[in-house]
């Protein structure tokens, strides 16, 4: 019983971080129908920069935040200006290749930056850790499930209630239609890219305390989060969010109760699954759709 | 206020519309009417800015459209109402108006668009008394008229119409038809692209025929309908009854 709480705990916080990368990955995706399979090294780019600012440079905490968000959401524009506008044929596939290429321009460029030995970072918080049913839930741990419950409320916020969240939605929905209503499609692409990345930047400031951040860690965390969207049905905010949390949860079970060798492969096994039997993705609801 | 001088229109090397002329004057209502494929649909794109590959000349207000994009063309005071609706579905009624809107709330202010709101309300009863309601669970002469609608909420110069009649009851179609009429009257310049020619050419001024990319035939719309030609193609008389009619 205690090992099971644990090993729910653990899962929980590492599936809140899953589940803000999956959001930033499947917002992009319903806005410009594009999957960025460099998403994860802006993962990289937002833990490596919080663990430049706030413990070399002592920056204090929230301003330290702030930067790795900022770092993020900024490479992020560059990344569509220069790697995605550009692309003389804009058609999916060809985008879709051009974020692979550019996710190992971004390791490598990471790599030279800050070298190949991975980061530590203390926890942001130094409280003691809570016991529950014998099982020590870290204050850290509440930190990462706020934050990511916030991010996705705040962006669900966004989306429903403000004209240019409707907008975006619109541009989704109906790139045509939205052109004819007079709604700049591009400029919105480029506000997607920037809250994507700038969420994956946010994943990467919660994962850098409870693991070793490193040039090369974006890749895996980019593929999870890949793996928790398609779980939730890609595009859909609250399904990527709970498919996040739901592959850390199992991931912890299994490496827990079976083998620790299992882990990733839990999450691949998990994305084959899915793509086998509800290619839509766990929760898809029918949609209202006439005609 | 709309000018077209030898319009040609590709798909890849393939010439879909080939040197089409028309000019739409303030306060009018046009309508170009024409089979299926016969280039209406590709001719609005290039007016709205959704196709880029074209050549000629078209002008707006005295000012050429070459190379503008369709949000550009949308300021510039031309309104679609795309063929098939095209409604935002998963947005509620009210939200889809204000889309059409949407250039509008930094240069008129939210009071300005809040008025036009309430004009479109007003014109269709319907969408307030479902505002809150998803778009998509709409009927489909409902969601026409929210497609008009979220077009007027753009208050444009010209409102261009494309099928506005397709897959509508012809009670709902009669409607659609009398409430452009109505948009007409109001002083909305009106250009509508319909193969329902008879119901078109009825509230027209004027009317242009297109048949395979080309432009076979122009005149006030009350001599379009009675012209031979157009009787046999497009009025829906088979030859039976045309050659009746003319022995008579």
């Amino acid at each position: 019983m205690q090992e099971i709480v644990q090993y729910l705990f653990s899962g929980i916080t590492t599936g809140a971080v899953y589940a803000v990368i999956a959001v930033g990955l499947s917002m992009l995706y319903s806005s410009t129908e594009l999957i960025n399979f460099a998403h994860g090294e802006f993962v990289m780019i937002g833990a490596l920069v919080m663990v430049t600012l706030w413990v070399r440079i002592g920056l204090p905490l929230p301003l330290a935040m702030a930067g790795a968000v900022g770092a993020g959401c900024v490479s992020g524009l560059v990344f569509e200006r220069f790697a995605i506008r550009t692309a003389r044929n804009p058609e999916p596939i060809t985008l879709i290749i051009i974020t692979v290429g550019a996710g190992i321009f971004l390791k490598g460029a990471a790599m030279i930056i800050w070298g190949k030995d991975p980061f530590s970072m203390p926890a942001f918080s130094s409280h003691e850790s809570i016991e529950i049913f014998g099982a020590a839930l870290l204050p850290q741990s509440i930190w990462i499930v706020s934050a990511a419950l916030v991010l996705a409320g705040g962006i669900h916020l966004f989306l429903k209630q403000t004209l240019t969240g409707k907008a975006m939605v619109a541009c989704a929905v109906n790139k045509k239609a939205a052109w004819l209503s007079g709604i700049p499609s591009e400029k919105m692409g480029i506000l997607a890219f920037g809250i994507s990345t700038g969420c994956g930047a946010v994943a990467g400031i919660f994962i850098a305390p409870i693991t070793m951040s490193a040039y090369d860690m974006g890749t895996i965390l980019g593929l999870k989060g890949f793996c928790a969207a398609m779980i939730g049905g890609l595009g859909s905010l609250w399904g990527a969010f709970a498919g996040g949390l739901l592959l850390g949860i199992l991931e912890s079970l299994g490496a827990g109760l079976i083998s620790s060798g299992l882990k990733d492969a839990i999450a691949f096994v998990l994305l084959l699954l899915i793509l086998y039997i509800r290619p839509g993705g766990l929760f898809a609801a029918k949609e209202a759709k006439r005609f | 206020m709309l000018k077209i001088k030898n319009l040609r229109c590709c798909y890849g090397n393939i010439a879909v519309v080939h040197t089409v002329s028309l000019s739409v004057r303030q306060g009018e209502l046009i309508s170009i009417i024409g089979a299926n494929g016969a280039g209406k649909s590709t001719l609005l794109g290039a007016v709205c800015g959704l196709l880029k590959n074209w050549s000629g000349d078209i002008e707006f207000k005295g000012r050429a459209l070459k190379g503008m994009s369709a949000p550009a063309i949308v300021r510039q005071g031309i309104s679609m109402v795309p063929e098939g609706r095209q409604i935002f579905s998963p947005l509620s009624v009210m939200d889809n108006l204000k889309m059409g809107a949407y250039t509008r709330f930094k240069k008129d202010g939210k009071h300005r668009v809040a008025e036009d709101l309430d004009m479109v309300m007003q014109m269709f009863p319907i969408l307030k008394e479902r505002s809150a309601q998803l778009a998509g669970t709409l009927s489909g002469g409902e969601q026409q008229m929210l497609a008009i609608g979220r077009a007027l909420m753009a208050r444009p110069a010209l409102l261009v119409l494309d099928e506005p009649s397709m897959g509508l009851a012809p009670k709902i179609v009669e409607m659609i038809f009398s409430t452009i009429q109505d948009l007409s009257h109001s002083g909305v310049t009106i250009l509508l692209v319909e193969q329902n020619a008879r119901a078109a050419l009825k509230i027209s001024d004027r009317g242009y025929v297109l048949e395979t990319g080309k432009m076979v035939l122009q005149g006030s719309a009350d001599e379009l309908l009675v012209d031979d030609d157009v009787k046999r193609a497009y009025l829906g008389k088979d030859y039976g009854d045309f050659l009746d009619e003319r022995n008579q």
